[in-house]
């Protein structure tokens, strides 16, 4: 493993799958109970993709999840409570009641914006996050989860292009289920592996067995570390499969009963069991003994969002503004003064590579001439004279200076 | 006291507040070393960095959503639509997570989305439009439409320090063609607070924008024929000044309301059931309305001249009224 994990990782990575499932199976019965306020999406199938991919990030890392993803935002820290008051419109919910679902986040301890329904949407709002993080100081890396339905839209493009041509420390996650509620994959875009949307940008897109937590680990840290070293952004395509309905209403007649049948095979916290027992990471009654914990802490977290009250009724009116009730306070880990002027002057003109041209062209022009291309600026990935590609150390100087020179 | 553009004006609000602030940040089409398609952010580049001043891809989702995520991190983004009619393209952005960020997840969104809008100055259906009241109707947001160089200058600084995504409509016809002294150094104008420009006993006339300046015209000569007319500027559209507008009634008891923007749905009609729900008994006529044509806006001159209020369709309206 290039990525270690010690034993007690292994069996946490297990927990939080376990985690994931246990709190999901919870509020399906509350559902039908009538106690979901609005619809009810489920990861079911797909736990080891967030959980995997979470666990690969540093604290200081920010993540957007989107509907399907609840297991990183308990890797992430949030409770069980968090996400029953959200389901159940409490008004002990992060939101107030005021959204539901999945859709709340955390600016300054955990550092998770709140999902999107829109699918695309969160890509440029995180590559913007990875642009101020950087801008911060903060060496930090963004990561956001689509699904191969979202990878359809502008918002994608339009977000990865720009990640890209900024080199901003972004992970994406094609979070590739099989199913865009009714409609296939292979109906939907004419690729085979949607990682390879990444040659469009010229970053790199890894595959990865989405039911494979220790594989989706080890592939986000790799990720992770890359854009960490300042090589710009990355697309991770999990290979995985939604095993049930888009929602609770949807009984998903439409997949082929001989496909659940393949992926229940490959049920990722099955597979990963048997990787624990076999290593004796976890044994029949380690086992029970954690399904009770989780089962016990459940309860408490369900039995305190029942009993929480609804909003009250005039809270509908208040907080379309920040009238101050939030301080917006940039965390900067570099001096000011780099970014402000005399410092952060620079001379307002473009140095184009080659002139555009074709190397073969451009080669017979006098140096002179060329110099007018130069390099002054380290541009956003530099591709020397002779075509070669930069060594790594020049790529991590270039990087240390974002936004010199993006052409 | 220096005399300047009102381009000139928004460019020193904005230089102003990269110099005071380091966590304001620009991003946008050409901004940099171009300056800015109307070189509204000329020199910003060369003083703040290629870190601050960002030219971005044709990607206006993409800018709006970035400016989002800088937003997320304390930084106050000031991006910019090469023309504002372009803000259609991040239609999705601003009414779907910008405007609802706050209210739904408490989470702040202190951004610029700044643009040259409205007409008159010949560029056809997609460069003179003004998309202002689809954001109007859209809670969450504020909507800032300044008409002089002095408010252009304290509303930009305003927008930038507040804590909410404000919008601020820059329009183009007034970029190079109104000029005025205005203060050196700091002063901001307060959002949401409209002005009378011009004080009259005998109707209100509420306008904004680049309409100020033909409602003062139309003021103008309507004194010469003894119609004592008091011009208000709203300079900010969401949200309204509903006390200086009913105050205003209260005082003239004739209300008419000049926009730029097209006739249905325009800010007339809000106005109008404002001034009904608080000032109906002090009304002396109907409220009427003088606006751009319910069309897009058309390229030829003839064609646009005929579709932009004037001095004369303002004068006449306000005469009409005049009369009740």
């Amino acid at each position: 493993m290039k990525y270690p994990l010690t034993k007690d990782q292994q069996v946490e990575l297990y927990y939080y799958m376990k985690l994931n499932r246990m709190l999901e199976e919870q509020m399906v019965r509350l559902f039908r109970q009538n106690k979901i306020v609005g619809g009810l999406y489920s990861s079911l199938g797909q736990e080891a993709v967030s959980v995997g991919t979470a666990y690969a990030l540093e604290k200081r890392d920010w993540l957007a999840p989107m509907i399907r993803n609840i297991g990183a935002l308990l890797v992430k820290g949030f409770k069980a409570r968090d996400i029953f008051t959200q389901h159940m419109a409490k008004f002990t919910a992060p939101t107030l009641g005021k959204d539901g679902t999945s859709h709340f986040g955390d600016l300054k301890e955990r550092y998770v914006v709140s999902p999107i329904s829109m699918l695309g949407d969160l890509i440029p709002v995180m590559t913007g996050v990875a642009m101020a993080g950087r801008y911060l100081g903060q060496n930090i890396v963004a990561l956001t989860w689509i699904g191969d339905g979202g990878s359809s839209t502008g918002a994608f493009h339009e977000g990865m292009n720009l990640a890209a041509s900024q080199r901003a420390p972004l992970v994406l996650v094609i979070e590739n289920n099989q199913w865009a509620y009714s409609t296939p994959v292979g109906r939907q875009v004419p690729v085979k592996n949607l990682a390879d949307r990444a040659k469009a940008y010229g970053i790199p897109g890894l595959i990865v067995d989405g039911n494979d937590v220790v594989a989706v680990y080890q592939t986000t840290k790799e990720a992770v570390e890359h854009c960490r070293a300042g090589e710009g952004p990355i697309i991770i395509e999990a290979k995985t499969h939604r095993m049930g309905g888009h929602a609770q209403h949807d009984a998903a007649d439409y997949v082929p009963k001989q496909m659940f049948e393949f992926w229940k095979k490959r049920d990722p916290i099955e597979l990963y069991e048997k990787q624990l027992m076999a290593a004796g990471l976890l044994n029949a009654k380690s086992k029970a003994a954690m399904e009770a914990r989780i089962e016990k802490e459940l309860d408490e977290e369900r039995e305190f969002a029942e009993s929480s009250p609804l909003p009250p009724p005039e809270l509908a009116e208040e907080g379309v503004y920040c009238e101050g009730c939030h301080a917006i306070e940039p965390a900067w880990l570099r001096p000011t003064a780099e970014v402000m002027p005399p410092n952060a002057s620079v001379k307002p003109e473009w140095i184009v590579q080659q002139f555009g041209a074709f190397e073969e062209l451009t080669a017979e022009e006098p140096a002179s001439v060329m110099a007018a291309s130069g390099d002054g600026n380290a541009p956003a990935r530099k591709v020397s004279r002779n075509g070669k590609k930069p060594k790594p150390a020049a790529a991590a100087r270039a990087a240390a200076k974002p936004g010199r020179g993006r052409r | 006291m220096a005399q300047v553009t009102f381009l000139e004006a928004i460019r020193a609000g904005l230089m102003e507040e990269m110099e005071r602030d380091p966590s304001v940040v620009m991003l946008g089409e050409d901004i940099g070393v171009y300056g800015g398609a109307f070189k509204v952010t000329a020199g910003m580049l060369e003083r703040f960095g290629w870190e601050r001043v960002i030219d971005t891809p044709i990607s206006e989702t993409a800018i709006v959503g970035a400016a989002v995520g800088m937003s997320y991190l304390g930084l106050r983004p000031v991006a910019e639509m090469q023309f504002i009619d372009f803000i259609a393209c991040c239609f999705n952005q601003l009414t779907n997570f910008v405007a609802k960020s706050h209210y739904r997840c408490g989470m702040p969104v202190p951004m610029v989305l700044r643009g040259p809008s409205g007409g008159g100055v010949h560029g056809g259906p997609f460069h003179s439009q003004n998309p202002e009241m689809y954001f109007v109707h859209t809670p969450g947001l504020k909507v800032v439409y300044p008409a002089t160089p002095y408010d252009a200058k304290g509303l930009i600084k305003s927008a930038i320090r507040d804590n909410n995504p404000v919008l601020f409509f820059e329009h183009k016809f007034l970029y190079r063609r109104i000029k005025e002294e205005i203060p050196d150094g700091d002063y901001t104008v307060p959002l949401g607070k409209a002005i009378v420009k011009r004080e009259g006993k005998d109707l209100t006339i509420i306008t904004y924008a680049a309409m100020l300046h033909t409602s003062l015209d139309a003021a103008a000569e309507l004194a010469k024929e003894g119609i004592d007319v008091e011009v208000i500027d709203l300079r900010t559209l969401l949200p309204l000044d509903r006390e200086t507008i009913v105050q205003s009634v209260k005082k003239t008891n004739k209300l008419l309301v000049v926009h730029e923007d097209t006739r249905t749905g325009g800010i007339a009609g809000e106005i109008a059931a404002i001034v009904c729900e608080d000032a109906f008994e002090d009304l002396d006529g109907p409220i009427l309305r003088v606006t751009s044509l319910d069309t897009p806006v058309p390229y030829s001159p003839p064609l646009e001249e005929h579709f932009l209020p004037n001095v004369q369709k303002i004068a006449h309206a306000a005469r009409q009224l005049a009369r009740y």
